[in-house]
C-alpha cells in the first residue's frame, strides 16, 4: 500500500534518554501519554515533503525505529541496524554520561553494519555539517511546531537522508552508499523546582 | 601497642576501604548515570567502609592484632555508628529523595513531610521485633541489642533468600546438562519473523499515515459539530476516513496486536542469543571448569536442604563450629598429631577470611545487576541508598551468623559486644528462609525450563 518511497532512520540512544518520546512528538506532532520502556523496537512512520516549495517536491516516507536502548539487550538489538539510511543520536541534558555513552551507541551501529570498510570509531570521521544538535522538551507540541528552528534542522536532515539514499548514486566514492547521517538531538527535561 | 596507635590503624584502614568504596560506585554502579548528589555517593562509601571494618575486627580478632579493650571499643564504635546509618540517615534520606521526586510536592513540604515518613518507618522496625522471641525482656528501650536484633531479622532474611537462590541458581547455569541447544538457524528463523512483524507494522501505519493526511487535504468538513460524548463515540464506531475510506480505528488494534508480538517475538530471540553464548562459554576451559564444580556445587545444595530441614524438624542447634568439628575428627579417628591451638587459629583465619571475601564480592555483584535492571535515570538516587541500606544490614547479620563458624575462644567478642542476642534463633531462621527460598527457586526454575523448548519449535 505503501505508494511512496521509503527511508530508514533508526533513533538510538541510552535508556530513558526520551526516544519514544521523541519520534512520537516527530511523527504525530502531540506528546505521547505515558511512556513506557521500550521492549525491542517501535517503528512510527511519517510523511515527508522532500524539497517542499520547489518544482521537486516530492513525497517520501521517513520510518523512524526507535530501538530500545537497555543493555541487556545488546546482543540482540543488531538485527534492526542494517539496512539504515540515517541515524538519530539521542542523550539526556540532564544526564552527561549520556552524552558520553553516544560514541559506544554510535559505534556499535557502524560495527554492526557489516561494512568492514567504513570501520568508523569517532564522530570525526563524520562531516560536521551533518550534526543537527537541538534542544526541545518532548513534552509541549511548540517545540516542533512548523517554522521552529528545531522542525527546520530536521527537515533539513530528513532531506538530506532522502539525498544520499536517492539521489547520490553517482558512484563518487566506494562509501557513498555507507555513509550515514547523522544527528545528535538533546531533549531537555525539566525539573519542577 | 597503645591505644593511640591502634585507632591511627583502625583509621587508616577505614580510609582505605572508604576510597575503595568510593570507586566501585563510579566505576561500576553509577557508570551510566551522572552523579547529582554527592551526599548519595558518601553515604554509601561510608556504609561499605564500616562494614568492611566490621570484617577487620573479626580477622584482627582471630590473629590476635592489636589490644583487646581496643578492639572491644572499636566494635562498639563501629556498631553505634553503623546501627545511626541504618536506622536513622539513611531511612531519612531515601524518604527525602522520594518525596522530592514527587512533583505535587511543595518545596517547604519536602522536610516535613519526610520527617513523617521517617517515623513511620521507626515504628514499623520496632514492630518488626514483636513476633519474634529475639530479646530477653530485661533490654532498655536504647540498648544496642534493640537495634541489632531487628536489624539481624531483616539482614538474615536477605541472606537466606540470595543463598538460597545462588544455591539452586548457581548449578542451574553453569552446568552444561541444563543447556539447550540453539541452533543459528533458530535464531536466524526468530529474527526473520520478527522483522517481518515488524514490515506488517509499518505498511499498517503507513495507511493510517496516508489515510490521515487524505482527510486532511479533504478539508475538515469531517470534524463539524462532533463534540462532545456523540463526537467521542462517532469518532470509535465510524472512524473511516472520507478520502480512502480506511478503517483507521481498526487498523490501530491490529497494530497494537502486532507490537505486542513484536515485542514476545524480540524477548524469545533475546534468550536464544543468551543461551548460545552460554553454550559457547561453556566449551571454553573455563566453562568446562565451571560445570565440574556445578556438580560439587549441587551436591552441596542437597546437602544444605536436607541439613535444614533436620534442623528445623527436629529442633537441633549445632553448637560446633566447623573448624573444631574438623580438629575432633582429624584427632580422634584418623589420629594425625597436630597442634590444635596453633591450627586452629589459622584454619579459622582462612576459613573466616575466605567467607569474608565471598560474601563481600557476591553481595556487591547482586547489587550491581540488580541496579543495572530497575534503576532508571530519576530514581538512581533512590536506589543506590535502598542498596546501601541493605547492604549494611547484610553484612551486620553476617558477621552475626559468622559466630557460629568460629572456634569458641573467638566468639567471646562477639558476644560480648552484640550482648545477650537468642543467636540460635538467627540460625533457624536462617535455615527457614533458605529452604523456602531454595525450594521455591528449584520450582520457579523448573518452570522456566519447562516453558522454553515447548516455544520455540
Amino acid at each position: 500500500m505503501a505508494a511512496f518511497d521509503k527511508v530508514k532512520v533508526i533513533v538510538v540512544g541510552d535508556s530513558g534518554v526520551g526516544k519514544s518520546s521523541l519520534t512520537y512528538l516527530i511523527c504525530h506532532h502531540q506528546p505521547i501519554n505515558n511512556p513506557s520502556w521500550t521492549v525491542g523496537c517501535s517503528v512510527e512512520v511519517k510523511l515527508h515533503e522532500y524539497k517542499e516549495g520547489t518544482p521537486d517536491q516530492k513525497t517520501y516516507f521517513i520510518e523512524l525505529w526507535d530501538i530500545g536502548g537497555s543493555s541487556s539487550h545488546r546482543n540482540t538489538r543488531s538485527v534492526f541496524y542494517n539496512p539504515t539510511h540515517g541515524i538519530i543520536l539521542v542523550h539526556d541534558l540532564t544526564n552527561r554520561k549520556s552524552q558520553q555513552n553516544l560514541q559506544k551507541w554510535l559505534a556499535e551501529v557502524i560495527n554492526k553494519d557489516g561494512s568492514s570498510k567504513s570501520r568508523v570509531s569517532s564522530f570525526d570521521d563524520f562531516d560536521p555539517e551533518q550534526f543537527v544538535g537541538s534542544t526541545q522538551d518532548c513534552r509541549q507540541v511548540r517545540s516542533l511546531a512548523a517554522g521552529s528552528s528545531s522542525a527546520v534542522k530536521l527537515s533539513r536532515f530528513f532531506d538530506k537522508v532522502i539525498e544520499r539514499r536517492y539521489h547520490c548514486r553517482d558512484g563518487i566514492s566506494p562509501f557513498s552508499d555507507k555513509r550515514r547521517t547523522l544527528a545528535s538531538l538533546n531533549p531537555k527535561f525539566y525539573h519542577s523546582d | 601497642m597503645g591505644f593511640i596507635e591502634d585507632t591511627l590503624i583502625i583509621l587508616v584502614t577505614q580510609v582505605f576501604f572508604f576510597v575503595g568504596g568510593w570507586v566501585f560506585f563510579v566505576k561500576k554502579l553509577f557508570r551510566d548515570y551522572e552523579v547529582h548528589h554527592r551526599l548519595v555517593q558518601l553515604i554509601f562509601s561510608v556504609t561499605f567502609s564500616l562494614s568492611c571494618t566490621m570484617f577487620e575486627l573479626i580477622i584482627f580478632e582471630i590473629l590476635g592484632v592489636l589490644d583487646s579493650s581496643s578492639r572491644y571499643f572499636h566494635w562498639n564504635l563501629v556498631l553505634y555508628v553503623m546501627l545511626f546509618m541504618v536506622i536513622v540517615l539513611i531511612p531519612f534520606y531515601i524518604g527525602y529523595f522520594i518525596v522530592s521526586n514527587i512533583r505535587i510536592v511543595r518545596l517547604q513540604m519536602i522536610r516535613p513531610l519526610t520527617i513523617l515518613i521517617w517515623l513511620v518507618y521507626i515504628y514499623l522496625f520496632w514492630k518488626v521485633g514483636d513476633p519474634f522471641p529475639i530479646l530477653s525482656p530485661k533490654q532498655g528501650i536504647l540498648s544496642i541489642e534493640q537495634g541489632i536484633s531487628r536489624i539481624g531479622v531483616i539482614g538474615v532474611t536477605v541472606m537466606a533468600l540470595l543463598s538460597g537462590f545462588g544455591a539452586v541458581n548457581y548449578p542451574y547455569t553453569s552446568m552444561a546438562y541444563f543447556m539447550r541447544p540453539v541452533m543459528p538457524s533458530d535464531i536466524q528463523a526468530i529474527e526473520k519473523r520478527l522483522m517481518q512483524t515488524m514490515d506488517m507494522i509499518l505498511v499498517k501505519k503507513k495507511r493510517i499515515a496516508l489515510a490521515k493526511k487524505g482527510s486532511v487535504v479533504n478539508g475538515p468538513q469531517n470534524t463539524q459539530g462532533s463534540s462532545g460524548i456523540w463526537g467521542m463515540l462517532k469518532t470509535v464506531t465510524t472512524s473511516v476516513s472520507k478520502g480512502t475510506g480506511e478503517n483507521i480505528w481498526q487498523l490501530k488494534q491490529e497494530i497494537a496486536a502486532l507490537e505486542e508480538l513484536s515485542r514476545q517475538l524480540f524477548l524469545e530471540a533475546h534468550d536464544m542469543h543468551i543461551m548460545q553464548e552460554r553454550l559457547q562459554w561453556a566449551s571454553t576451559f573455563q566453562g568446562k571448569y565451571f560445570n565440574f564444580l556445578g556438580y560439587f556445587f549441587s551436591l552441596y545444595c542437597m546437602w544444605k536442604i536436607c541439613i535444614s530441614t533436620i534442623n528445623i524438624v527436629f529442633d537441633r542447634v549445632g553448637k560446633k563450629d566447623p573448624v573444631t568439628r574438623g580438629m575432633e575428627i582429624a584427632v580422634h579417628w584418623v589420629g594425625i598429631n597436630i597442634d590444635v591451638t596453633f591450627w586452629s587459629q589459622h584454619i579459622s583465619f582462612f576459613l573466616v577470611g575466605c567467607i569474608v571475601v565471598t560474601s563481600i564480592r557476591g553481595l556487591l555483584l547482586t547489587l550491581t545487576k540488580f541496579f543495572y535492571a530497575i534503576s532508571s535515570s530519576k530514581s538512581s538516587d533512590i536506589i543506590v541508598l535502598v542498596l546501601a541500606q541493605i547492604m549494611g544490614m547484610y553484612f551486620v547479620s553476617s558477621v552475626l551468623l559468622m559466630r557460629m563458624n568460629m572456634p569458641a575462644e573467638y566468639r567471646t567478642i562477639i558476644t560480648q559486644v552484640l550482648g545477650e542476642l537468642q543467636f540460635n534463633f538467627y540460625h533457624r531462621w536462617f535455615d527457614v528462609i533458605f529452604l523456602v527460598s531454595a525450594l521455591s527457586s528449584i520450582g520457579f526454575l523448573y518452570l522456566a525450563h519447562k516453558q522454553g523448548p515447548g516455544e520455540a519449535g
